[in-house]
Parts: C-alpha cells; structure tokens; sequence
C-alpha cells in the first residue's frame, strides 16, 4: 500500500470503458455461484449491485440496518436522475453530461470515472422504465425531462418530487426477483461493526443483530460497502436520522482510504430549523429553484411579511450576481450567496437565518395548476412541516447539510486500497470532485450499482476461484469480534450522565460552525480543540441504558456517534490542508474579490486520500494527481 | 404545553405489554411529534431508565419506518401524513395521547412500538417485480405510454410500505398494499407480460403469511398517509379474476 494506483485504462477518454470491458477477466458461470459477495447497503447503488451480481449467478449476502430494504435513504431524492439522452434536442451528449459534472465538480474529480458514469447513465434510465419506474411522461407517452442547476440543457428524468422513492422501489423490486430465485440472502436490521481481513484481503464482516443483539460473523470472497454519505456528522442535516458512517470508517482503520473527506455539499433549499429539539432538516428539492426566484429584502432587519415587500425593495440576489444562471446556479455558489446576505443581516423569520423562495411570478404566468402539478407534492410537504400556504406566501428556506462528494478512495474498479473491498455510490470519492450537480447522484450510485461494479469485480474474483468457502472459524474472525463485544460493553459500562444524542448534537453544531459551508484557518483549529475535548467528554460521561444483547437503540447510536468523532477530526484536517477553494469547500483567505471560490491548481488539484496510522497517530495524506487532459481547466463562473 | 402520554411498553415479542404513564412539560408547538418522543427519551436515559424504543429514519415521511397507533389512529389524527410528519402543533395544552404499536397478527411486537413487518416483504419477493436483466431493457422510448396512465400508475406506486393500511383494518388486511403494487404493474404495458403470474403469487402469499380478507369499510384508505386509492383493490380483484 501507500501508493495510489487508479488503474484508468489506456486509450481516448470515449474508448477507456469499452476497452475495459472488452478485456476484463471473467468468471465463468459454474464458479460464480461458488463465490460469495457481500454487500453492505440496500439504496440504489447496494440493492442495484445486489441484484445484478445475483443476475449474473453469484453468491450474494446483503445487509442493511433497516427493518426492510426498501427504507434506504435514496427513497427520500426528490428532484430526479441526470441521463444524457438528448431527448430535447438541446445539443446534450455524454461528452457534455460529462462537461457539466467535471466543471460543477471544480475540477477535482477524475476524467475517466466521471466520462463512465455519465457514458452508463442512458442504459440507467433504460432499465429503470424497463423496471416500471413510472417516470414522468409527455402527452405523446415518451419521457419527460427538466432542468436542474447547474447545467444549460434539460435532461433530468423525473417522478414528481419523489424519484429517488421510485427509483428505490424499481430496485428494491429487481433485488426481490434475486432474493426469490435463490441467489441474494437477505439480512434486514443489521449492522456491520467491523471488516475482517485475512491476509490482507477483504474477507467478511462482523455484524450486529439489532434485534437480537446477537454478535454475527458473515464472511465472503469480497465485501462492497453501498453505505451512503456521512452528512448526518452535522446532526441536523437532510439525511434519514440513522444514517452514519461506521461501515467506512470501520473500513477506514482496517487500510482503506479516505478521499477527500470535506468535500461536503450544503443544498440551498431546506427547511430552516423551527425548535431547539429539532431532528433532522427537511430538503425543498432544487428543481423549485426551476420557477421560484430567491430573494431577500434590500432593507437590513425588515421584518414585514414577503408578500407586503414591493417588487423595489426585493433583492433577488442570485439574479443580481448571476445573470447567466440566475436561481438555477449550483447549490455550493446558492448555498453560500443565501449565507453572505443572512451573515450580511437581510436574512428573515426569527432566526434571521432565512431567504425567501417565491413562486409569485411563476404562479401569475403559468397559473397556479401548472405550479401544482410540478411541485405540489412539495408544497404540501413544506406546509405539513411549516403550517405555511406557499401558493400564497413565500416560502422561507435556508441551506442544510445534504451530500458528501468525499468517501472512500477506489481506483476505476471501484476497489478501495483493501484488495477486495469496494465502495460504490456515495459512499466513495470518485465522480463528483468538490461539489455535486443536482440529480446526478442518483445517476453516479445506480450506475455504480447496476452496471460498473457488475462488470468490475470480475477482474478480481477471477483470481479468487480456487479459494474455497471462506470460514468464520478463522482467527481473524474471532479476534474482530472480539474487539467488537469490548467495544460494545465499553459504551455500556461508562454509565455517565449524557445521551448519544446530546453528545452528537454538540459534535454536529460544532462541525457546521466550523466547517460548514464556509471554514478558516482559525475556526478550523479551533474546532480540532473542541472535537477532541468533546471526545474525551463523551467517553467519560456517556450513558448508554439497557443492555448489549437486547435490541438497544441508545447502544446504536453511541457507536455511531464514536466513529463520527473520529471522522469529524479528519474532516477537519482534510479542510485544513487544503489551502484553496473549490466547489462546496470554502476557505475564507482564498477568494476572489467578489468573494467567489479561488482555486489552486498549481498546489492542489490533487484527491487528497488519507491513510490511517494508528489510534492517535497522524493521517498519513497521499495525493493522485489529477490529470485533465479532455478538458481545460477554468474559472467556473456562472455569471 | 403539559402533555400526559400514555406509552405501550413491552420488553420483547414474549413479553406482556402494558401502558405506562409519562408526564412532559415544555412540549414545544413548532416541534415534530417524533421530537417530542426523542425528549421523552432523553428524559428517561437521564434517569438510567429504558428509553421508548421505536421504528424511525428518514423523517421526512417517505421511507415508511415510522409507524404508531395515536389516540386511535395509525400515524395519528391529521390524514394524510406519517407519523414523523406530524406536528405537535396539532396537539393542546393538558391532552393526554395514546400511542400504541401496529396491532396485527402479521406484525408481531418486537419492542414497545416496533413491530416485524418482514411479512410485506415476502408478498413483494414473492411477485412485486418486473422480469428483467440489467442490461436487457430496450430504449426507454420504445415503450409509449399513455400520460393518464402513467399518472395512475405512480399514484398507485408511492406506497411507501408503512403498515397503516393492515394496522387500521379490523381484519388486518394488507389488499390495500398488494393491491398498490399489482395496480402499478396492470397499468404499465411493460408489467403485463407475466401479470397473471404475478397477482396469483402476491395474493397467494398474503393469504399464507396470515393477513386477513379486505374488510369492505375502506379504513385502508381513510388511513394511509400517501392517499393510496380503493380503486386499486377493485384492480386487484378484476386482475385476479383474470389471473385464471
């Protein structure tokens, strides 16, 4: 280990996956069924991966925390799934889905696993409606398509404000046909606890059952971590309360990589925080941003209603600063603009941590009908949270934690720097550089699923044939559940005074002050202090009621909240290093005068993958250079 | 607001349930009623009892996780919403709320206000799908379909699989979920192919993991926080019918 090979295959950028596939090695049918293939995850890209490895006749254990797969958190995108079909005749293509992803990312993602994933991505919303994904349709009954931020062409598909939901559910029900035939087992309410490797290779896991509290050992020919992002290390974010980061980060201290882990997108437009004992921040999908104008009032400290501020006295501060784009530019460049004014002092509601979303002007053109059929799922969603009428009233809207572009480090087969283990869709690194594009997340983790790891995990199990069953009695499972009981008992017996939760919700705000959506030298040292006295509070005064071998909620999260501790000094630290801005990474010493990002790519166009030495040692960062030999590096403006 | 929440508690699927008491102060109005469960629990932790253990994830009412019986209703007394959706706004000062688990034969209790419903799986394994092999699928545009169509078919398909359905009927009756998922598949010419295959096995395999008849009173309907419609069990009889 130690250095980075990414394995990108040779040829011109529209070649490299074609000639891949045309000279992977194989496994034939007969061996496949000998070979076992844990996945861990069951959202788009786990469940995706699960069946088509079940398709093509291996032997397939899938796991998730859930009480059923189909509860994983893709169900909650809303907007939809990017795809480069060209539909519109708007001059799209997979060279320019491509474009869109390498530019919105800021140029720190890598060419060639971004060129594949939008190159998969028509073959997605192919076996998506073959599926019976009810996508949203044209009159003539052919697909319909809108636009997302971003990006100058209309080529995201859509089920109303629920595509995730739906495309989970097409999955979800191509995972069953597996799990019938024989091919996928299903283990729903586990939690994997920890990676097993024998001779450094990825073997198995061992898991938890949450039910039972029973210790598992489940082992396997190679592991696929289909996790999902950390966004939660904020506590109050737009991701599912129970989402963490305990398989990768487990993977993480066993040898894998972790790339760029402060790469985090805050989405513009959620729903502002309403009580102290909040949960969790509810998303307002983007494609609002499609009719809705954002807008603050240009006096300081107004505090009339919106709808009794005239037009005149209205700052619609994206359109002002960005006239190309206008509301539709990228969520970190909306994120941090809707920031600047609240920071500035013109933000509304209570809080002062607000901008207006109105759909006045569209509402008046297209009538309120046109409005409904688009979004009306949505505005029943905001005025269940929020009692407020949004045909009638602005909405308030203000950004939130949501998606992370860092993740595991895996090279162009997906395969992190653990032979055998994989990480796919947004528990890895690979296609979304420093800031995502909205609707190509969806695309990124069912590709990842359904037809790049497919075709890529051959190359390794091809070697991998004569290795017989694999079994637990292996000292090596032994010795990880071992430290896995102690650690379990360890939270029991600590018998402190304060909840996970409490602790989490410290880590979490401590986090977004910091570094959130806009970090410094200073506040980002200092967070280092705050995270590790907080640590040392929390093994100190935890209280972790009932007992291990029951179904324990409060043990759940107690590991949960552990390892975001020590992931969320990481996150730092990679924060830190990076001495520029890019995408959804601001660092407040290096901006343009006009205060946008301002890149580094002499020093750092770089993946920046940390290695992990050790309890208490120092990171190890090994950098992959990034090479744009398809594209010009530029100043991304949107203006 | 003052609150009395009366909580069923039942250690395991073996134990004996019983209601117990809890008294909140400071409930807050702007708070979700889910929120207000999570200070309970944090009330309880600090006093080293055992915290209120229920089913919960994306709460934002679209991963179906959530489910309990409040002051009588699945998913409480707002239509239309789950429970994480509703708001303790709804609520007044010196109410007393009941909140029980999903009671159904099929979901067994697994603690206090979790229950199993690995049974809704096993009708979808058994047939909720469409036949085809990654890579298999034509171009997407090949097959036209009708907009009102497609339409229906998403509203059957946003069935989010909570259990409401089954914990409001008095028969514990799951035809409003299967009958969701068989309409979805009816409506869309891809699903047609093997549709009679499908509606016999997911309604043969209702029967066996022990739901009971449709119970005609359509509390299904009155209940379900996604307004999934009556009209697809007609659907799932006619398909039924045909199946054979």
């Amino acid at each position: 280990m130690g250095k980075l090979i990414s394995k990108i295959p040779d040829g011109p950028l529209a070649m490299k996956w074609t000639n891949y596939k045309a000279s992977v090695k194989l496994v034939n049918p007969a061996n496949k069924k000998k070979l076992e293939i844990i996945v861990i995850g069951t959202g788009l890209s786990g469940a995706a991966a699960s069946s088509a490895l079940g398709e093509l006749g291996y032997s397939v254990k899938t796991f998730c925390y859930q009480d059923s797969p189909r509860r994983a958190h893709s169900v909650a995108a809303q907007g939809g799934i990017n795809a480069a079909k060209n539909y519109q005749n708007d001059g799209d293509s997979t060279y320019r889905l491509f474009y869109d992803m390498i530019k919105g990312g800021d140029f720190r993602a890598r060419e060639a696993n971004v060129y594949r994933a939008a190159e998969v991505s028509n073959q997605v919303i192919d076996h998506y409606t073959a599926l019976g994904v009810p996508f949203a349709r044209d009159y003539g009954g052919t697909l319909d398509t809108r636009s997302f931020g971003g990006v100058q062409v209309s080529r995201t598909f859509y089920s109303k404000g629920q595509t995730g939901q739906q495309c989970l559910l097409g999955v979800y029900s191509s995972l069953n046909r597996q799990i019938k035939k024989g091919n996928v087992t299903m283990y729903p309410r586990r939690e994997m606890l920890d990676l097993v490797l024998i001779d450094g290779k990825a073997r198995g896991i061992v898991a938890r059952n949450l039910i039972t509290g029973d210790i598992e050992r489940h082992a396997a020919h190679a592991v696929v971590l289909a996790t999902g992002g950390y966004g939660t290390i904020y506590f109050l974010s737009t991701l599912a309360v129970n989402s963490n980061a305990s398989a990768v980060w487990k993977a993480h201290k066993k040898g894998a990589f972790f790339a760029n882990p402060s790469f985090v997108q805050i989405h513009p437009t959620s729903v502002p925080q309403l009580n102290e004992f909040q949960s969790k921040l509810t998303l307002m999908s983007e494609s609002l941003r499609n009719d809705g104008r954002i807008w603050v009032p240009k006096l300081k400290g107004d505090k009339r209603p919106g709808n009794e501020i005239p037009e005149q006295e209205r700052d619609y501060y994206l359109e002002r600063r960005y006239p190309a784009f206008g509301n539709l530019v990228p969520r970190d460049v909306a994120s941090r603009a809707a920031k600047e004014r609240c920071d500035a002092g013109f933000g509304i509601g209570e809080t002062g941590l607000a901008v207006n979303l109105d759909f006045r002007d569209a509402i008046k053109k297209q009538g309120k009908k046109a409005i409904e059929d688009k979004y009306g799922n949505l505005f029943d969603m905001y005025k269940t949270i929020t009692g407020i009428d949004s045909y009638t009233e602005p909405m308030r809207i203000y950004p939130a934690g949501h998606y992370t572009m860092g993740g595991l480090w895996v090279d162009y087969e997906l395969m992190t720097t653990i032979p055998g283990l994989y990480a796919i869709g947004e528990a890895n690194f690979s296609d979304h550089g420093a800031n995502r594009l909205g609707a190509s997340s969806l695309m990124q983790t069912s590709g990842d699923g359904y037809f790049i790891l497919p075709n890529t995990i051959s190359n390794y199990l091809s070697d991998e044939i004569r290795v017989p069953k694999i079994s637990t009695d292996n000292p090596e499972f032994e010795e990880t559940e071992k430290a896995v009981r102690e650690r379990l008992n360890k939270f029991i017996s600590i018998k402190g005074k304060q909840t996970a939760s409490s602790f989490h919700k410290r880590l979490g705000k401590i986090m977004w002050d910091y570094c959130g959506m806009v970090r410094s030298e200073e506040g980002l040292k200092k967070a280092l202090v705050l995270i590790k006295e907080l640590r040392v509070e929390f093994w100190r005064d935890l209280n972790v009621t009932g007992e291990s071998t029951e179904l324990n909620q409060e043990l759940e999260k107690a590991g949960r909240v552990a390892d975001f501790f020590e992931l969320g000094e990481l996150l730092v630290n990679d924060a830190l290093n990076r001495n520029e801005s890019c995408g959804a990474h601001f660092r407040e010493e290096y901006q343009t005068p006009d205060g946008e990002a301002l890149r580094n790519d002499e020093k750092f166009a770089y993946v920046a993958a940390w290695e992990y030495t050790g309890e208490g040692k120092p990171h190890i960062l090994h950098k992959e250079e990034l090479k744009f030999e398809n594209v010009e590096m530029k100043v991304r403006s949107y203006k | 607001m003052k609150l009395t929440l009366k909580i069923w508690r039942q250690k395991n699927a073996g134990a004996k349930g019983n209601f117990e008491t809890y008294k909140m102060d400071n409930v807050s109005t702007k708070m979700a009623f889910l929120e207000m469960l999570d200070a309970l629990n944090k009330k309880l932790v600090e006093e080293n009892k055992d915290p209120v253990a229920f089913d919960h994830d994306c709460r934002e009412g679209i991963c179906g996780s959530c489910g309990m019986y409040i002051n009588g209703h699945p998913h409480g007394p707002v239509p239309a919403i789950t429970t994480c959706s509703l708001s303790m706004r709804y609520f007044k000062d010196g109410d007393t709320i009941w909140i029980e688990p999903w009671r159904a034969k099929p979901f067994p209790v697994i603690k206090d206000l979790i229950v199993d419903r690995r049974a809704f799986d096993k009708i979808q394994i058994a047939g909720g799908f469409i036949s085809v092999n990654t890579g298999a699928a034509p171009e997407a545009n090949s097959i036209l379909i009708q907009k009102n169509k497609s339409d229906d078919a998403f509203d059957a398909a946003i069935c989010i699989g909570c259990g409401a359905c089954v914990a409001a009927c008095k028969n514990a009756s799951a035809m409003l979920f299967v009958s969701a998922k068989i309409s979805q598949f009816a409506l869309l010419p891809q699903g047609r192919v093997e549709a009679k295959d499908r509606v016999r096995a997911m309604v043969e395999k209702m029967d066996e993991v022990g739901f009971g008849n449709c119970s005609n009173t359509g509390a299904c309907e009155a209940e379900c926080p996604k307004e999934i419609k009556l009209v697809n069990i007609a659907r799932l009889f006619r398909e039924y019918y045909k199946a054979f």
